[in-house]
């Protein structure tokens, strides 16, 4: 288990490395000179523009520069944004932002999700099982700004149930959270269906209910927990396509986490920025899907990692 | 029930997740708002808050709230008015004497001397500190000697490689005058004295410029109390403030937005009180009047929009003139742009106090027939014409709209060509690597006639992008420039009509502001920066 730890760290390092380069390069070779629209329909003053450049390593070859922010990063300095915030302050303040919608989210497609499956499945063919299959047809073919701004308008405008905009309390994070865990919720919904379904006729099933064990036994436990696993690596990818995808919701409602600073950050040319927020996402990431990699030995004894 | 390990490592899970969900519960909650305050749409600014080095409006809007300057503009009339100078004279428009009025403190108690102008004026134009905001300083004797030299190798500053640390053109003469000595003369140099560039700086500002930067300490009407980067910025009303009006309100609370549509939502639920640019959605088909009833107001901005011609394109002034008189302005703007737009008929925004009517004349009013005519006098152009815009605003629909005037009018085949971001866009314009013609805008710095004209159309002017070069438009606003009052003016209004016989660039329209606000607020004005004038705001209670 330690082993197997270990050499999983191990490869994220080639993994980060490959990454921020890919990012930073990519920012960087953006067309145009990221100083050239800062002062609107004229030339900024040389000064500014030899600063700003300097400052960034611009005028150094990309290796080069990329050499040099990465030392950075690597003793802690994250750099500046063109505003000459501190990109680590940045970063403190709107992941945890991020993080929240993001667990929220993962909260609501899990718990509706798993309870429309587990209700959909036991009853197959049944009215239950018809309203999860068209609603979540539904949910699907909406695209997510389309549901924000139509939840927006209606829950928070018109009906006043929520506020508007995030406010900074958890409750304004709610609607946001359950727009952006909708589409995987219908995902997750029709996964435990699907699974379910398939393993209430199994042999061992079989034999649990000959056994004369009690209904809810057998499917709370027998039955949902092997039903879980796909739902559990669905999960942990997408926890990182939340992450990302929480760019379009931010928007929306305008909640000032991380997809924002990187939206910003690529309009703007701040390759520093962009890569750093990105960086990070990418850990994350790694690090969820280790963990979720980790979960499988729990839910199921027979898999165990040497 | 006894817990497996493998159990509590699923239930370790749940919990972690549920802690990481409800850690967020005890942020603070609007709650605290007083009834006498007002939220206003604000954005993220592009540069810390001094004033040097704000160009935008997102760090502009509250700086102005934040600063009185030596003038100010009238928020009706545009017209400047003194505010924190007791007098600005001059005899010869070139040498500036700067009386101060007694009484202006900043908001950290130290009194406003004509140190505090002269110093932030010389700290702005350094070139060490390389700011955004240095070239309005240009105008002013002794500015090239402050530059100095950029080492070419690792781009930093050279030390002491400008010939003199201060501006040889400013003197202090006691606490409460100071002159100023321009390099050529200027009338209209009062005019700029409002601007955000031109203002004081308390001595501490020069202990730690970045800390100023997060928390700026001004003279004007509003405190800054506190910025938290992403979501707001406060300000408290300044009890010792020594304007003649105070403000009504007690402060005000700048929520920021990356978002137009969702500002415009909290809008219209009430949670946000003024909003001073309402999106372009909300102005389709007028919807803003359905949503907030009569709580909208409109006002005429210095923001103009004009089509510049790249210096080889159409040579024949009488080209360029036939293709602004086939451009259907009204129609345009009733159509695409809901009625947020006037028609240009020169090139001086309408908010400037002595903008003369119809400079443009003729040449920019929609006439097919008299545009094909003569047109039919030159000998045409033969490639298609290319209109380059930058496609990362709402330039698309009045582009085509206007290609598609052209083409039917004078049949020259027209393309709007999209440049993927004003960044990229800006680049090619500043390397004149267009041909064509091009979108071209300009927003005003301060309302006065100089500067519709000469930052763009002079020769070599720092935005004249079609290289435009006329002696005698350089010679009229040299000598207006040089003569006082109506005379100056008048010299202005002449250089301005000269445009039309060459038409460097193509007048379009100037842009119209639609500010809305909630039942919570009344008497919202905007000033001619576009700005909310919270001076005037009053709340319901």
């Amino acid at each position: 288990m330690t082993r197997y730890v270990v050499q999983r760290l191990g490869q994220m390092v080639p993994v980060v490395i490959g990454t921020t380069f890919l990012i930073y390069a990519l920012v960087w070779s953006l067309p145009g000179d990221p100083f050239a629209a800062k002062c609107g329909d004229r030339p900024c003053p040389p000064t500014y523009v030899a600063r700003m450049t300097a400052e960034y390593n611009l005028d150094d070859p990309l290796p080069l520069a990329y050499l040099q922010y990465m030392g950075n990063l690597f003793t802690g300095d994250f750099g500046q944004t063109f505003a000459g915030v501190p990109i680590a302050d940045e970063l403190l303040q709107r992941y945890p932002i991020t993080l929240k919608l993001t667990v929220l989210a993962i909260l609501v497609e899990l718990v509706i999700g798993v309870a429309a499956g587990v209700l959909a499945g036991i009853r197959r063919g049944g009215f239950l099982d018809n309203l999860v299959l068209v609603s979540t047809l539904v949910v699907v073919s909406i695209p997510v700004f389309v549901l924000g701004m139509l939840a927006q308008v209606t829950f928070g405008v018109r009906l006043g149930w929520f506020p508007v905009t995030s406010d900074g309390t958890l409750y304004s994070l709610v609607l946001p959270a359950i727009v952006l865990g909708s589409l995987s919720l219908a995902f997750v919904a029709r996964l435990v269906r699907a699974n379910l379904v398939e393993n209430l006729r199994t042999d061992y099933v079989r034999t649990a209910v000959a056994k004369g064990l009690t209904r809810q036994r057998v499917i709370g436990v027998h039955t949902l927990r092997n039903s879980l696993i796909p739902v559990v690596t669905f999960v942990g990818a997408d926890f990182g396509g939340l992450l990302g995808g929480a760019v379009v919701v931010e928007g929306i409602f305008n909640i000032p986490g991380v997809g924002n600073m990187i939206f910003r950050g690529i309009n703007a040319h701040e390759g520093a920025t962009v890569t750093a927020a990105v960086t990070v996402l990418v850990l994350v990431f790694l690090f969820v899907n280790l963990l979720v990699d980790l979960l499988y030995a729990v839910l199921d004894p027979r898999i165990r990692h040497v | 029930m006894p817990v497996s390990p493998r159990r509590s490592m699923v239930l370790g899970t749940v919990a972690v997740a549920l802690v990481l969900g409800a850690c967020g519960g005890d942020g603070d909650d609007e709650a605290g708002e007083s009834a006498n305050t007002v939220t206003v749409r604000g954005c993220n600014p592009q540069a810390a808050f001094v004033p040097a080095n704000s160009n935008e409006v997102c760090s502009g809007d509250i700086l102005d709230q934040v600063f009185s300057y030596l003038v100010r503009y009238d928020a009706e009339t545009g017209q400047p008015e003194n505010e924190i100078a007791a007098d600005i004279t001059s005899e010869d428009s070139k040498t500036w004497t700067i009386t101060l009025q007694d009484g202006w403190t900043f908001h950290d108690g130290s009194p406003v001397i004509a140190q505090s102008f002269v110093d932030a004026w010389n700290w702005a134009a350094f070139g060490g500190n390389a700011t955004l905001n240095s070239y309005f300083f240009e105008p002013i004797q002794g500015y090239a000697d402050v530059q100095g030299q950029f080492d070419e190798e690792t781009g930093e500053y050279t030390e002491g490689s400008a010939a003199a640390e201060t501006m040889s053109g400013l003197q202090v003469v006691d606490d409460l005058t100071f002159t100023v000595t321009l390099s050529q003369p200027e009338s209209q140099f009062p005019m700029r004295l409002g601007y955000t560039a031109f203002a004081p700086l308390p001595e501490s500002f020069y202990d730690d410029p970045e800390a100023y930067g997060q928390h700026p300490i001004g003279t004007g009407p509003f405190e800054f109390e506190s910025w938290e980067p992403n979501i707001d910025v406060r300000l408290a009303a300044y009890p010792d403030y020594n304007g003649e009006v105070k403000p009504s309100i007690d402060g005000a609370v700048y929520r920021i937005y990356e978002n137009d549509d969702a500002a415009y939502n909290d809008l219209q639920a009430n949670q946000l009180d003024i909003m001073p640019l309402l999106p372009t959605s909300a102005l389709a088909g007028d919807t803003y009047k359905i949503d907030l009833g009569d709580r909208f107001l409109r006002r005429e901005t210095g923001v103009f929009e004009t089509i510049t011609f790249a210096a080889a394109t159409a040579v024949d002034p009488r080209i360029r003139q036939a293709i602004s008189m086939s451009i259907n302005r009204q129609e345009i703007i009733d159509t695409i742009f809901a009625g947020a737009r006037v028609p240009a008929t020169g090139w001086v925004s309408p908010v400037v106090p002595e903008a003369q009517d119809d400079a443009c004349g003729v040449y920019c009013t929609y006439d097919p027939t008299a545009a094909q005519e003569l047109y039919a006098e030159t000998a045409g152009i033969e490639e298609p014409l290319e209109l380059t815009y930058n496609a990362d605003s709402d330039h698309k629909a009045w582009v085509d709209a206007v290609c598609n005037n052209i083409q039917t009018t004078l049949e020259i085949p027209c393309v709007g060509i999209p440049v993927v971001d004003l960044a990229t866009f800006r680049d090619l314009v500043t390397n004149r690597e267009l041909g064509g013609i091009f979108r071209t805008g300009w927003q005003m710095d301060y309302p006065s006639l100089e500067n519709f004209l000469v930052p763009i159309f002079a020769t070599g002017a720092s935005a004249n992008d079609g290289d435009f070069s006329n002696d005698d438009f350089d010679r009229l606003v040299g000598e207006a420039a040089a003569a006082t009052g109506e005379e100056g003016v008048a010299l202005y209004h002449e250089a301005e009509s000269l445009l039309a016989e060459f038409m460097p660039a193509i007048p379009l329209w100037h842009r119209v502001n639609i500010a809305g606000y909630s039942t919570h607020v009344e008497n919202v004005r905007l000033t001619v920066f576009q700005t909310v004038d919270l001076l005037s705001v009053t709340t319901t209670g």
